[in-house]
């Protein structure tokens, strides 16, 4: 996995609450057995009419967000099924951090072992991004996970919380099975003790 | 100070704590499904891993293969290669399959319970997120995304944060004719869907106590629809009196042993919960959800809401909601017309739940206009629903009568509603295009949704006799 730093990069207003798992990529693509390629199908149902052409009202379709890196949205981001594919596609499609006041929680997870970084803001401060992003025309902002804040060019500074864990992880774009493997041998004398009551 | 079920069943799993990191919890039991693993075991291959365990490690095939004619070649070509995909991996790596033709395939989450694979104090995960499901057992279920399902293969234990724990407790009974699936909508109803956060629930009372075994499923495979990370309830006389003879459950000595722990597994007197709150189920009604999430639902006697009837950050949702429903305000819920039944899913797929939509079935033809269909959740449960009879019932009213599968939960084999169709679905998600781009879901439950193909629009099943009865 990449690490992840700090970047800076065009922001994306998607001002929906509650956009689900499905609607971050369609259940039609899950039946793909690879991992990369899945930006193409990013917010797909909402990105192309019936027949398959782009529409041109929806966000991402607009020229200036092609190169957004900062997804911003509402609040209970990335709810519903478990895929992965989800954040496969948002990272794909070029998305290094996603702002909203809150995520649901197997996404969450899921963001951290994919390179992208998931941040919580208070609602105000959300709104307050939202009025910025959608004044002005390629609104940028840095996140710098390192000092853990969020900020523009315009004076707008805020800090925000991510556990140390996952944060390391991140920071040093760390593989967390070899991490585990590490283990090997408190976990095999765990499975001594531990008792298990079905065979297959 | 007493500990919670939820920390009972964490201590017994973690298998190595280190300092200002998560715990490395040890998984029991792994369920595997063609949709969300072949990247994990692409990913095993690329780095020369091997599966640590592939006797805690089952396979199904449930999300994209058909529903019928499975002697033939699938429609779908790429949904194919992926169930080919399952089987290599599951050849390569020495994994239990249960295939297409086997009488054990089904959805996975219907599957493991039947087979006793399921069993109290288990930590139990999947690559999906209904895998909340089996805490009905008093297991530690929950769904993980597919770097975890690498994760797990390659180490049989997953690295995992505490969550928060909460009780909900339901005081009073459940009125006649409703179900545990009315509670549950009602509940979410109730919260919210994104009420249960961060948190894993422990669902408790008098209601909890008399439900059956399949009924706790239904509770429990919604915790994720309510935000939870996993829904748990304290295995009881009710959970052993099930488990007792399945298949993989234990026997004869192992079967004492099991339940000298398994009757540890509650939550102690004085065990502090995070957050605690209590649920009157005694007023509830039949429920049906008229918006795009699960908690967007009212009884089947209410109506359609408006936008002011909610506080004004939640408006724009529900005006979406009602855009994409195509419903205006004030619509009573018995004049919404549906013109296709889903009876199926891991919700409400299982032998108690064919039973009563039979109920209502019995005697009666399906509306014209209406395309019905009733997908067992197992090859095993359409083979006792067979043997009892209930398929004659649905085959003779005019349902279709299928093989065992998600199919129109999420529509990705070619069990797919059209744009604009309107759906009684006994499934747990009515997101946008989640059963068919532009289609529109009404969640409810197995004899609402019997009782809506029979009428061609909502009806309370619980004047269903005498209603018929005076229309004739
Ligand atoms: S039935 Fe529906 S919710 Fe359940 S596992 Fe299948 S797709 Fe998921």
């Amino acid at each position: 996995m990449e690490a992840f730093k700090k970047i800076t990069g065009t922001v994306a207003p998607l001002d929906r609450a509650n956009i689900d798992t499905d609607a971050i990529l369609p259940k039609q693509f899950l039946k793909r057995i690879e991992k990369r390629g899945y930006g193409q199908y990013l917010f797909y149902d909402w990105r192309y009419t019936e027949s398959g052409e782009p529409n041109s009202g929806f966000l991402l379709n607009k020229p200036e967000y092609q190169i957004a890196q900062v997804l911003l949205t509402r609040e209970n981001f990335g709810c519903g099924s478990s895929r992965e594919h989800a954040p496969w596609a948002l990272e794909d499609f070029g998305f290094k951090a996603i702002i909203a006041p809150s995520f649901a929680d197997i996404f969450y997870n899921n963001c951290f072992k994919n390179g992208i970084l998931p941040i919580s803001l208070p609602n105000e401060k959300v709104q307050q991004l939202f009025g910025k992003a959608e004044a002005k025309k390629g609104y940028q902002l840095t996140v710098d996970l390192e000092k853990q804040v969020v900020r523009d060019n315009e004076g707008f500074e805020t800090r925000f919380e991510v556990d140390e864990y996952r944060r390391d992880m991140l920071l040093n774009g760390l593989d967390e099975i070899s991490a585990t493997i590490q283990f090997e041998k408190e976990i095999m004398e765990f499975e001594k003790e531990h008792r298990i009551f079905y065979s297959i | 100070m007493g500990k919670t079920l939820y920390e009972k069943i964490w201590e017994r799993h973690v298998a190595v704590k280190q300092e200002a990191q998560p715990d490395i919890l040890y998984i029991d039991l792994h369920l595997i499904h063609e949709v969300t693993s072949p990247q994990a075991f692409d990913g095993l291959r690329m780095n020369s891993r091997k599966v640590r365990r592939p006797d805690r490690t089952v396979a199904t095939m449930d999300h994209s293969v058909p529903t019928s004619d499975r002697d033939k070649p699938f429609e779908d070509k790429i949904a194919e290669k992926q169930v080919h995909a399952l089987r290599q991996n599951c050849k390569d790596f020495g994994i239990k399959l249960f295939d297409l033709f086997s009488l054990r395939q089904g959805i996975v989450h219907v599957i493991a319970p039947e087979m006793g694979l399921t069993q109290p104090g288990q930590t139990i995960v999947c690559g999906d997120s209904h895998t909340a499901t089996h805490g009905a057992f008093g297991t530690l279920a929950f769904g993980i995304g597919t770097s975890e399902v690498e994760h797990v293969l390659a180490t049989q234990t997953l690295k995992q944060g505490k969550s928060k724990t909460l009780a909900v407790n339901f005081v009073g009974d459940l009125p006649l004719g409703t179900t545990a699936k009315d509670l549950i909508l009602a509940l979410i109803g109730k919260y919210g869907h994104d009420f249960g956060t961060g948190y894993v629930i422990e669902y408790r009372g008098r209601a909890i106590k008399g439900f059956s075994m399949e009924e706790r499923m239904t509770i429990c495979n919604m915790s994720i629809e309510i935000g939870a990370r996993a829904g748990l309830i304290a295995p009881d006389q009710t959970t052993f009196d099930y488990l007792k003879g399945k298949p993989h459950a234990p026997k004869g000595e192992e079967w004492e042993e099991a339940m000298e722990l398994w009757s540890e597994l509650y939550s102690d007197r004085d065990a502090a919960f995070d957050r605690s709150v209590d649920f009157d189920c005694s007023e509830i009604e039949p429920q049906v959800t008229w918006g795009t999430n699960p908690g967007l639902v009212v009884s089947v006697n209410g109506q359609v809401p408006g936008i002011e009837d909610f506080p004004s950050e939640k408006r724009k949702m529900v005006e979406n909601s009602l855009e994409y429903m195509g419903l205006e305000p004030g619509t009573l819920m018995t004049d919404i017309d549906v013109n296709t039944v889903f009876i199926g899913s891991c919700t409400n797929s299982r032998i108690e739940d064919l039973r009563e939509a039979a109920r209502i079935v019995g005697g009666y033809k399906v509306a014209d206009g209406v395309r019905a269909m009733v997908v067992p959740g197992s090859q095993m449960v359409k083979q006792q629903a067979e043997q009892e009879g209930l398929s004659k019932i649905f085959i003779d009213a005019g349902f279709e009568w299928r093989e065992a599968g998600c199919s129109m939960c999420l529509g990705m084999n070619p069990d797919i509603a059209g744009p604009g169709d309107r759906i009684a679905s006994t499934s747990n998600r009515n997101f946008e295009g989640r059963q068919g781009r532009d289609s529109k879901s009404h969640l409810v439950s197995p004899p609402m949704a019997a009782a809506a193909a029979i009428k061609g629009h909502f009806v309370d099943v619980r004047n269903w006799r005498t209603k018929i009865a005076e229309e004739v």
